[in-house]
């Protein structure tokens, strides 16, 4: 948590502020109970109304005084625990941009949400009541205590005795429920689960019909959930019952012993009175102390996870790296000897060495796992390469600042994902400053120009979140025009024509043919039909290359691309 | 319009009162120790002022007197413990068995409803209604309850008490804290506003932090930092201006009770001690103790009533979205003269005849389909993606019904059909495979779950299975999920044909997957769909060319609709739809 307060930097005076008006207002409540025994010490006593009506506006100012004290207190900590949340939000949402694909993999995209929304708000909602409570509690009590000492040094014994025992009850009671309730969490996520499974397998539970046995499952999961809740509810619900018998205990041995001191004349009534005032007032101020940390303690595992995700460093930084000239009449992606490994002593690819001129077209085929997409990945930088060398243009990758090298290359990922906008701000995304004309352009070769055309409102067609108002071709066509727009050297298209009926496959290449003559083109696909046609085929199995060639000479040669094409094709297509 | 809303609030909370019925006795105990509670909580402050009138001043403290007092006020106070602990937990009890009952129910009618209901809502929607709807209602409606009802007897046990000391100083009381009423409702309505923009915000603020998190990869592959923070930067500072504002609001509540609390104890102070000063001595210094005390004690019921109104109008909103659900209606009935369909029965014909369908109304997806499949024979739907192929699945399974028409099974209209019996003549195995999480057996055996191990063993290696299982961390007996990634796709898609394996009913409905599966696997898979398939009557969703040249007949789908019929030979011949997709394929660029 303390390594997230630099974030308070510019709001140290609010900071101070805010706490030491709190400070204020429970001086001011702390006096009340002290004019009270005075109304009754010297106003009764003396039988002296004006003096009485006197102490009543002093009680009334003392209202005032901390209403306005505890406005000025609340303002300032939501102040500045605002200006806490928000620079710690911008801040980490800055570091995650920063964070490369291997890192990103690693955390999650769930998780980095839930940091991102959750997380903040759980920690800005510390630090604002720490900032409102945390000193006034305490002060209260200790105020409290004090005020007693003034009164009567031997009955503030009693305190000294009370005030402990409550807050070990509370200590008790919170660090024996705590585990719990994270139990409790645990089986509400069992039951959410099984409620996940229940819909999305809903076809195959009714197909074999074991309706029953999930009710089943579910009620033995509901009845879990409830023991739980109930064995909990048994420890928590003795906070309140047991801390109003303490105190209480505690009044009663004030008044007994108090009554001796009144007896001596070592106290007056009024006195009494105000001490049996302040039992009650710490009662409340411990509760409240109760509450704060839970808060806190929930405040700082959140801060703790933010922390976890602060400390991780980028694996792939530009740092130092300027504009650089391409080679002339170099090869437009050189793989020499690489090696790749997402862990360690497990790599993902070996000894790759592929050479791929400009505007030249390269087919990556393999079975899943095999590691087609990560050979690709590494072109843009997503991931380091572990050894050997990755030359573009001549250069190698990591002299290129980031944002040059990958405006070089327009990347189709797998997952056909738009943002929501429209069609042309996700076209945007390519080029900040592409023409009408231009995205046109794009779409037309992506084949996607028609159904656009349909659009009653065109290019300004509105995407929903995801893309989730097209259908998966449609999607698909439309990510394969959002890197057309980049118009980039480098087009790689991963496995981006699955959703694609074959015609459209096919009108697709034909137009990538035409209209990127300049451009070389990486087709990763799990169909022949696509990877066919193309200059050049590099088949990866299990992370070797199997073998680099043409269709033909590898249909001859190549066991494993033999076996792919014949899994889909008859040996009289595949031979075509 | 607000009186229906209030009759559908009403209705909404009678509803959950059926709910708590069974526990009704909860309920009683609970009001019950509730009431001893607030009496004893009560009667405590009287105590003390009583034992403080004891102690006058020196030379004049009765020890005599007090000490039964005090003896009386340390058994109230464990007696009053003992019972605000007893309430709590009859409260308890009746909240989580009625937030129980309600998921039960709410699931149970998860299980028949149509499949039409789960294909039409989300289902992170149904979910949170399952999950946090209904903790919503635990939390705010009967935790509420309790509080209301313990509020309402402190207030008017207060009154009582304070009535039975004194009219004038209760008086004072009763009428300063209406004012507390007024900063309440006064700040409500400030910080409302405020709330609602925040959580708007918030809710623009998650969706954009989904997208482009979510979307992360592409955002580095076009270098969108930037883009992407400069929105995010935009919202954030719009949460932070709103935030500031429903936080500050919304924490002057407790200050401005105080303030009101502060007025009255000032209040009961002077007038009290007035009272004390006046010739006929109206009250004494302990009854004003007391007094003060219940002037701190009387306006926190009305601060807590507040919040739980809040949190009442919360609750029933999530009450409503979970009875959405209990109130959706179930599937038809199966037939009251319905057959149970026996595998050996089975003879493998399926006629469909005149059938249309379709999701909605302004859409017909099948018009006037008639197909008549003999014994064995093979089926291939083929056509691009969203074409409607998972229509057909779902009407002869009878996730859906026809609008018109008449699917037979062995001769039977599948309406005189339990459905049960006719969903188990089918063996299914989909490209979307659904895994629960639980073992590698459980998951086998999951339609014969009194299948024993040999069994279960003699399908996985049909099914091709066997070796990988065998490699897995624990065999048989490793746990998976449906969204862990301990085992590829292709594994899943190997151990969903071995769960069909296992029953192995007389006809197929197979989905081949497009893509993502390694070759070796692939080799598996179709060799254990072929020996499925021997000697069954199959639908299969294919994308294979060879699967498709093999059937005896081709279903051509494009949206929605069966455009073309026939036999591959027939089809090519007819130079259509199909003719065109194939040749599409080896077209040359």
């Amino acid at each position: 948590m303390f390594k997230l307060l630099k974030y308070l930097k510019g709001y140290i005076p609010q900071s101070i502020i805010a706490p030491l008006f709190k400070f204020l207002e429970a001086s001011f409540e702390l006096a009340v109970p002290i004019v009270m025994a005075n109304i009754i010490d010297i106003g009764v006593k003396n039988r002296d109304e004006g003096y009485v009506y006197k102490m009543g506006l002093v009680l009334v100012i003392l209202g005032i005084l901390g209403l306005a004290a505890a406005i000025t207190a609340q303002y300032f900590a939501a102040k500045s625990a605002l200006g806490f949340g928000t620079a710690l939000r911008k801040d980490f949402y800055r570091h995650l941009n920063t964070l490369s694909h291997a890192e990103i993999d690693k955390i999650g995209t769930p998780t980095m949400i839930t940091r991102v929304t959750n997380d903040i708000n759980q920690a800005q909602t510390g630090v604002n009541m720490f900032l409102r409570l945390f000193l006034r509690s305490p002060f209260i009590v200790i105020g409290s205590i004090v005020m007693c000492l003034t009164v009567s040094p031997s009955l503030t014994l009693i305190f000294g005795i009370a005030a402990p025992v409550i807050g070990l009850i509370i200590y008790l009671i919170m660090t024996n429920t705590i585990p719990k309730y994270k139990k409790i969490q645990s089986r509400l996520d069992r039951v959410s689960l099984l409620t996940r499974e229940n819909l999305s397998g809903v076809r195959v539970i009714r197909a074999f019909a074991r309706q029953n046995n999930e009710k089943e499952d579910f009620d033995e999961e509901t009845g879990e959930l409830l023991k739980a809740q109930v064995r909990v509810g048994r420890i928590s619900a003795l906070l309140n019952p047991l801390t109003f018998a303490v105190v209480n205990v505690a009044i009663a041995a004030i008044l007994w012993f108090g009554g001796e001191s009144v007896d001596s004349g070592a106290i007056t009534q009024g006195e009494l009175i105000a001490l049996v005032n302040y039992m009650n007032q710490i009662l409340l101020a411990l509760i409240v102390v109760a509450n704060l940390i839970i808060i806190l303690t929930k405040a700082s595992a959140s801060a703790s996870r933010i922390n976890d995700i602060f400390a991780i460093t980028p694996s792939v930084t530009d740092e130092g790296n300027v504009y650089v000239e391409a080679v002339n009449g170099a090869p437009a992606v050189e793989f020499g000897n690489v090696v790749f490994a997402y862990h360690k002593d497990k790599p993902s690819l070996e000894n790759i060495t592929l050479t791929v001129g400009r505007g030249e077209t390269v087919g990556v085929v393999g079975g899943t796992g095999s590691g087609k997409s990560t050979l690709v990945n590494l072109i843009p930088r997503f991931y380091d390469i572990t050894e050997g060398g990755l030359k573009i243009d001549g250069v190698d990758v990591k002299k290129y600042p980031l944002s040059q090298l990958r405006e070089k290359i327009g990347i189709v990922p797998q997952r056909a994902l738009l943002f929501k906008g429209t069609i042309r701000s996700n076209m945007l995304w390519g080029n900040k400053n592409a023409s009408d004309y231009e995205i046109w352009f794009a779409l037309e070769t992506a084949q996607a120009a028609e159904f656009v055309r349909k659009l009653s409102d065109g290019l300004d067609s509105v995407v929903e979140q995801g893309g989730r108002n097209f259908s998966g071709g449609q999607r698909q066509r439309l990510t394969i025009a959002r890197a057309l727009v980049m118009k980039p050297d480098i087009i790689i298209l991963d496995d981006s024509s699955s959703a694609l009926d074959f015609a459209t496959d096919a009108a697709l290449r034909t137009a990538l043919k035409r209209d990127l003559s300049g451009s070389t083109v990486f087709i990763v696909s799990q169909r022949a039909s696509s990877v066919k046609h193309a200059d050049k085929i590099i088949v990866l199995d299990d992370g070797h290359a199997a073998g680099i060639g043409s269709h033909g000479e590898l249909f001859e040669n190549c066991q494993v691309y033999r076996e792919i094409c014949l899994s889909q094709m008859s040996q009289q297509e595949a031979e075509k | 319009m607000a009186d229906r809303k209030k009759s559908y609030s009403k209705d909404t909370l009678k509803r959950i009162l059926i709910f708590t019925k069974p526990h009704l006795h909860y309920l009683v105990l609970a009001a019950f120790f509730s009431v001893i509670n607030v009496a004893l909580t009560l009667y405590i402050p009287i105590l003390i002022g009583d034992a403080v009138d004891c102690a006058i001043e020196a030379g004049r403290v009765d020890f005599k007197a007090m000490l039964p007092i005090l003896i009386k006020l340390v058994i109230s106070a464990a007696a009053g413990a003992g019972a605000s602990w007893l309430m709590n937990l009859c409260t308890n009890k009746i909240t989580y068995l009625t937030v129980r009952d309600i998921r039960r129910t709410a699931f149970g009618k998860l299980l028949t409803v149509p499949l039409s209901y789960m294909d039409s809502h989300p289902h992170g929607d149904l979910i949170s209604r399952m999950i946090t709807d209904t903790d919503q209602i635990s939390d705010g409606l009967l935790m509420g309850f309790t509080q209301l009802f313990t509020g309402i007897v402190t207030i008017l046990g207060t009154l009582f008490f304070m009535l039975s000391i004194n009219v004038w100083i209760t008086l004072i009381v009763v009428l300063i804290t209406p004012l507390s009423f007024f900063v309440a409702s006064f700040v409500a309505k400030h910080s409302f506003d405020m709330f609602r923009k925040q959580s708007e915000t918030r809710g623009k603020m998650t969706s954009l932090v989904e997208e482009m998190i979510g979307g992360q990869h592409l955002v580095k592959a076009f270098s969108h930092e930037g883009e992407a923070e400069a929105e995010f930067g935009a919202i954030n500072e719009d949460l932070r201006q709103y935030s500031i504002k429903a936080i500050f609001f919304s924490s002057l509540t407790n200050p401005s009770t105080r303030f009101v609390n502060g007025l009255i104890y000032a209040g009961v102070g002077v007038f009290g001690a007035i009272n004390v000063l006046s010739p006929s001595g109206a009250i004494t210094v302990g009854q004003l103790s007391c007094f003060l005390t219940y002037a701190n004690q009387y306006t926190k019921p009305f601060n807590e009533i507040s919040g739980v109104i809040t949190e009442l109008q919360s609750a029933i909103a999530s009450a409503k979205r979970v009875f959405d659900v209990i109130d959706a209606e179930a599937e038809e009935t199966d037939a009251r003269n319905a057959r149970v369909l026996l595998p050996e029965n089975v003879d493998g014909r399926v006629d469909i005849k005149d059938v249309s369908f379709s999701y909605s109304p302004e859409r017909l997806l099948i018009e006037n389909l008639s197909l008549a499949v003999k014994k064995g024979q093979r089926i291939a739907i083929v056509g691009p993606t969203g074409c409607g192929k998972t229509t057909l699945i779902n009407l002869l399974m009878r996730f859906y019904d026809v609008n018109s028409g008449e699917i037979r099974v062995s001769g039977t209209p599948v309406r005189e059909i339990t459905r049960n019996s006719l969903r188990g003549s089918y063996g299914m195995v989909l490209q979307e495979t659904w895994l629960k999480s639980g073992t590698v057996f459980e998951n086998i055996a999951y339609g014969m779950p009194e299948a024993t191990e040999e069994e279960v063993i003699n399908a996985a290696k049909a099914a091709h299975a066997h070796s990988f299982i065998k490699r897995l961390p624990d065999g048989y007996n490793t746990k998976i999920s449906d969204d862990e990634t301990n085992i590829s796709q292709g594994q899943k898609q190997l151990l969903c044909i071995a769960r069909v394996m296992l029953c192995l009913p007389p006809m197929l409905i197979l989905d081949e997957a497009t893509s993502s599966i390694d070759t070796m696997t692939e080799i598996r898979i179709q060799k254990a769909f072929a020996k499925m398939m021997k000697g069954r009557t199959s639908f299969i969703v294919a994308h294979r060319l060879s699967t498709i040249k093999e059937a005896d007949c081709i279903l051509v789908m494009e949206s929605g609709h069966i455009i073309e019929m026939g036999s591959h030979e027939e089809l090519i011949e007819k130079g259509g739809f199909y003719a065109n997709l194939y040749n599409s394929q080896f077209k040359v660029t």
